[in-house]
C-alpha cells in the first residue's frame, strides 16, 4: 500500500484529456484529489483492498488508477468517450496496471448486470458531470445507478450547493450519505468560455453507504 | 476484457428484459498470469454467475477442467479456486464480439475494450 505522498506522485504520470469535450463536462480529476480520495477510501473505510470497483465516467482513468494503486483487485472503468478510453488505456499501461483495470465503452444507464444474489461490485467511484449546464439531472442519474450496483459504498464528487438535495435523493435510494471532505475544486481553463485562468468551486467528497440497501 | 468483466455485463438495448448473459465470441485471446489471491476468489464465489463463467470459458476454449457446479468445498479447494482464478482474471479477450441474447445486437470488442454504445433509436 502506498503512502499518500507516493500515491499522489504516481498519479502525476496520468495524462489528461487531449481535447476535452464540453458536452461531456470532461474536467480532469487532479492527481491531488484522486490520491486523497483513494487513500481515504482504503484507509478510513477499507473499501478498496481486495475489492471489485466500478468507475463510472472514468475519463482518462485517474480514479480507476488511484483505486488500483490502493489495492483494488478488479476495476471496471466505464466511459462514453472512446478517445478518453484510449488515453486511459495508455495511462494504465504506463503505470503497469493494465492487468487490474478493464475498460468498457458504454453510455448511461450502463450495461452492468446486478449479479446472482450478492451484487458483484463492492465499490463505485466516480467524478460525474455536475449536471448543471447542458445535462441537468445527469449527476443524479449517475448516482442512482451507482447506488443500484454497489454492494458496499459509492464515492462521488458533487457541488456543495447540491448537498441537501443529494441527501434526500440518497435516502430515497436507500443509501446513507456522509460528507467525507469539503474540497476546493480547481477547474482549469479547460474551455474557451471560462474567462478567468481558473475557477475554484466548492465540492463535496461524498460517501454513500449502500450496505443497508435492501435488494429488490 | 477479462471473463470477470464479461460476467458483469449485460445488454441494455431498449426493450430488452434481461439482456443477460451476452454471448461471447473471441477471435483473439491472450493468457496473462495474474497473482493468485485466494481471498478474492472465495469472495467472488457467490457473486459471479458460475454457469455463465463456465460456459463462456468453454466456448472460447479455456474451460476444460471446470466442474458443472461450484463444489461444496470450494472455499477450501485450492485446485478449484486456482481454476476459477484463471478463467476470471487470466484470460483476456482482445478481439471479438458480444451478442445480446434477446435482440441479436452485436457489440464489438477491440483492443480488449467492448463497445457497448447504443444508437439513438436503441436507447
Amino acid at each position: 500500500m502506498l503512502k499518500l505522498r507516493e500515491l499522489e506522485a504516481a498519479l502525476q504520470e496520468v495524462e489528461p484529456f487531449a481535447e476535452p469535450r464540453i458536452e461531456l463536462e470532461q474536467y480532469p480529476t487532479s492527481a491531488h484529489i484522486a490520491a486523497h480520495m483513494a487513500f481515504t477510501m482504503e484507509n478510513a473505510f477499507g473499501d478498496l483492498l481486495g475489492k471489485t470497483v466500478v468507475d463510472l465516467g472514468c475519463g482518462c482513468g485517474m480514479l480507476s488508477i488511484a483505486c488500483a494503486l490502493q489495492g483494488a483487485d478488479h476495476v471496471l472503468a466505464v466511459d462514453i468517450d472512446s478517445a478518453a478510453l484510449d488515453i486511459a488505456l495508455d495511462n494504465a499501461a504506463r503505470l503497469e496496471l493494465e492487468d487490474d483495470i478493464d475498460f468498457v465503452l458504454a453510455d448511461a444507464p450502463w450495461p452492468l448486470a446486478l449479479g446472482p444474489g450478492a451484487r458483484q461490485v463492492d465499490t463505485v467511484v466516480m467524478n460525474p458531470p455536475f449536471g448543471t449546464k447542458h445535462n441537468a439531472g445527469l449527476d443524479v442519474l449517475f448516482l442512482r445507478r451507482a447506488i443500484e450496483i454497489a454492494d458496499g459504498a459509492v464515492y462521488s464528487l458533487h457541488k456543495t450547493s447540491t448537498r441537501a438535495f443529494l441527501q434526500r435523493k440518497a435516502k430515497e435510494l436507500g443509501a446513507e450519505m456522509e460528507v467525507v471532505a469539503e474540497l476546493r475544486y480547481e477547474l482549469p481553463k479547460t474551455y474557451k468560455f471560462h474567462n478567468k485562468q481558473s475557477v475554484d468551486i466548492e465540492v463535496d467528497f461524498l460517501r454513500f453507504d449502500c450496505s443497508q440497501r435492501h435488494c429488490t | 476484457m477479462k471473463l470477470l468483466t464479461h460476467n458483469m455485463l449485460k445488454s441494455h438495448v431498449k426493450g430488452v428484459k434481461d439482456g443477460y448473459p451476452l454471448r461471447l465470441s473471441a477471435s483473439k485471446v491472450e493468457l496473462k498470469e495474474v497473482t493468485f489471491n485466494a481471498d478474492f476468489v472465495v469472495r467472488m464465489l457467490d457473486r459471479i454467475v458460475w454457469p455463465v463463467l463456465r460456459q463462456t470459458a468453454i466456448e472460447i476454449g479455456q474451460g476444460d477442467n471446470l466442474p458443472t457446479d461450484i463444489p461444496a468445498d470450494a472455499a477450501t479447494n485450492e485446485e478449484f479456486l486456482r481454476a476459477m482464478h484463471h478463467v476470471l482474471l487470466e484470460v483476456l479477450v482482445l478481439e471479438g464480439e458480444l451478442e445480446c441474447p434477446e435482440t441479436g445486437r452485436k457489440f464489438p470488442i477491440k483492443k480488449g475494450i467492448p463497445n457497448m454504445l447504443l444508437d439513438e433509436d436503441e436507447v
